[in-house]
């Protein structure tokens, strides 16, 4: 399942903000890094691809199905089933417990059901990420670097064919970043995802397949 | 669905605290102002039904209402004293016959009333058990003391010392009741009724002792002048009146001159009543004769007057909390903000984010409408004993 940007534009007439990105493809299992100065349309790039915005022209396609083809409700349960997301700020709800914040994006899916397999396959994801241990733990008991994990294991419990990570390590210390990176990227590539992020920091750039420049408009393979 | 609803729930446990503050307001201000309609209009239909039914009321000089309360529901604390003998000046009227009532004293939290059998008819009250007071010392209890003493016939009730450090004042006697009322929904159902005779004997007014005639009681008379005896403190004085000890109770006194609280003149038909009343208001200035239905109109009048400004007072607490409760509603929407942005971007739709939003508002809703509904039911039940004893404590 392979992601394909062809002739792609947005702006924000008020802002004088266009982005164009010519041409990009991303194969199956491909991770690839967005970078770039802000304002430079990383997560715009990121928020088409989700289907969260629409394009002025171009397209934008997922293993052949066009997002910029689907209706409103139909890129909404594209973006529940086949999309997972993951934000700088991890964006879990307080009120709910870690197994309820990974079981979040499966509850909104629609004809997903909470089954025991599921809510298994949700504990092995945790279990890889080393949170099983706080399973029913409020999620205000945990750490920043814990929160994120949480993140990521609601991100892929659907099993979603395409990751898509906003800055995923920009509110964490050295250490977690490293290693939610690395648990993220060993997920992905475990599942033949592909997995599409947003960075500031060039530490973490070798650690992706390749690094797309946003302020050269047009896709730079650097690696 | 039942996922939104889960979710829904589980947004409220964790803001219990608050959500249960906010239904707590909002239950009270929606009762209240129901409950105070409703308790002060089944008091005043009791208030009145009481009234109707005891038409007049003869007392001492002094506080219409107090008068009318305390012949009507025996609350009154120190009730102004009449004397005894007013009981055969209204019957020598020709136009009622007098039912004298003397509730001065109590049995725990209950008035003893001391009555004649006259008092049983007139009120209509049925026997649950046992039968009417037939001697002295005997007493009949309401259906209420029955239950909350849990006494029955063949069991005993012992009056209460008006003051335990008063040691020349009134005395425990112990009464075996003899039969128990069928309930009645009146305060008669929280009375304990004896003969007139039994509360001069708790006042002391009569008493029983050892006879000192006997071979053996020589030791103890101090003095003797013509059948005037003096004795001394070892007699034994009876806090008990039996079959056997009966013959030795003798009042002191001329009975005419005994206390009693009111008198309920029970009059044949309405124009005796009127010339009743017409006779003691024209010659008497030293009792007093009410209406009891008028005294109680007027106490009610004032009732309904506070009633009216308590409910306005209430609207307005009612509007504030109203005021309070959307503020904190568009408040928790404001902080919830980041929730529904990212409930959007992970592909929740906008009907599954505002039923999600939604559930918190309409369960505070919900719950404080059933709460109050609940409340109200409970109010249409209990409330007016609740009030009664307010009103008349």
């Amino acid at each position: 399942m392979s992601l394909e940007i062809e002739g792609l534009r947005f702006s924000y007439e008020s802002e004088g903000f266009v982005l164009s990105v010519p041409q990009l493809k991303i194969l199956p299992g491909e991770s690839v890094a967005l970078v770039g100065p802000s304002g430079s349309g990383k997560t715009t790039l990121l928020n088409l691809v989700a289907g969260i915005l629409y394009p002025e022209r171009g397209t934008i396609s997922v293993d052949g199905q066009l997002i910029s083809d689907l209706g409103a409700r139909q890129r909404r349960q594209h973006r529940l089933c086949k999309m997972g997301m993951i934000f700088q700020s991890f964006e879990l709800l307080e009120y709910l417990d870690l197994r309820d914040n990974v079981l979040l994006q499966a509850r909104l899916a629609p004809g997903v059901k909470i089954t025991p397999a599921l809510e298994q396959q949700a504990k092995d994801i945790v279990a890889e990420l080393g949170l099983l241990d706080k399973w029913r733990r409020p999620v205000t008991a945990l750490s920043q670097g814990e929160r994120q994990r949480v993140a990521v294991s609601r991100a892929l419990l659907l099993d979603p064919p395409v990751v898509l990570a906003d800055e995923p390590t920009g509110n964490l210390d050295p250490d977690n970043k490293r290693a939610v990176l690395d648990h993220l990227m060993a997920l992905c590539a475990g599942g033949n995802r592909i997995l599409l992020t947003v960075t500031h920091d060039h530490s973490l750039l070798p650690a992706f397949d390749r690094v797309v420049d946003m302020s050269e408009l047009l896709a730079q393979e650097v690696a | 669905m039942g996922d939104l609803f889960y979710l829904g729930s589980r947004y409220i446990s964790h803001h219990r605290a608050k959500l249960l503050v906010l239904i707590f307001a909002i239950t009270l201000v929606s009762w209240l102002p129901v409950a105070i309609q409703i308790i002060v209009d089944q008091t005043a239909e009791q208030l009145l039904d009481r009234a109707e039914s005891t038409p007049l009321v003869i007392g001492a000089p002094g506080s219409p209402l107090e008068l009318s309360l305390g012949s009507l529901y025996f609350r009154a604390k120190t009730p102004a004293r009449l004397d005894y003998s007013e009981v055969k000046k209204v019957e020598a009227t020709g136009y009622a016959r007098a039912i004298p009532l003397y509730y001065r004293f109590r049995a725990q939290d209950y008035p003893i009333v001391g009555t004649s059998p006259d008092y049983f008819s007139y009120r209509g009250l049925q026997m649950a058990s046992g039968r009417p007071v037939a001697l002295l010392g005997e007493a009949v209890i309401g259906s209420k003391v029955a239950e909350v003493m849990s006494l029955g016939v063949g069991d005993h009730i012992i009056s209460s010392p008006e003051s335990v450090f008063d040691l020349a004042g009134v005395y425990p006697l112990k009464m075996p009741v003899v039969g128990v009322l069928a309930a009645s929904f009146s305060p008669d159902d929280e009375a304990v009724f004896v003969d007139v005779k039994t509360t001069w004997v708790i006042q002391g007014l009569g008493h029983g002792h050892q006879d000192l005639n006997r071979q053996e009681a020589v030791g103890q008379v101090l003095k003797r002048e013509g059948d005037n005896l003096v004795a001394n403190a070892s007699v034994r004085q009876f806090n008990e009146i039996t079959s056997d000890n009966l013959e030795s109770f003798h009042f002191h006194g001329d009975n005419a001159s005994f206390p009693i609280s009111a008198i309920i003149p029970n009059a044949p038909d309405e124009k005796s009543a009127a010339l009743l009343l017409g006779q003691f208001q024209e010659e008497r200035e030293d009792v007093q004769i009410v209406r009891s239905r008028r005294v109680i109109a007027q106490l009610l009048d004032t009732v309904f007057t506070v009633r009216d400004y308590i409910v306005v007072g209430i609207a307005v607490v009612a509007i504030a909390t109203a005021i309070v409760a959307l503020l904190v509603f568009y408040l928790s929407l404001r902080l919830r903000s980041g929730e529904r942005f990212t409930l959007a971007r992970i592909g929740a739709s906008r009907l599954q984010v505002q039923i999600l939003m939604a559930t918190e508002v309409v369960f505070v809703l919900l719950l404080s409408a059933a709460l109050a509904a609940l409340l109200i039911t409970l109010t249409r039940q209990y409330g007016i004993s609740l009030m009664q004893q307010l009103l008349l404590a």
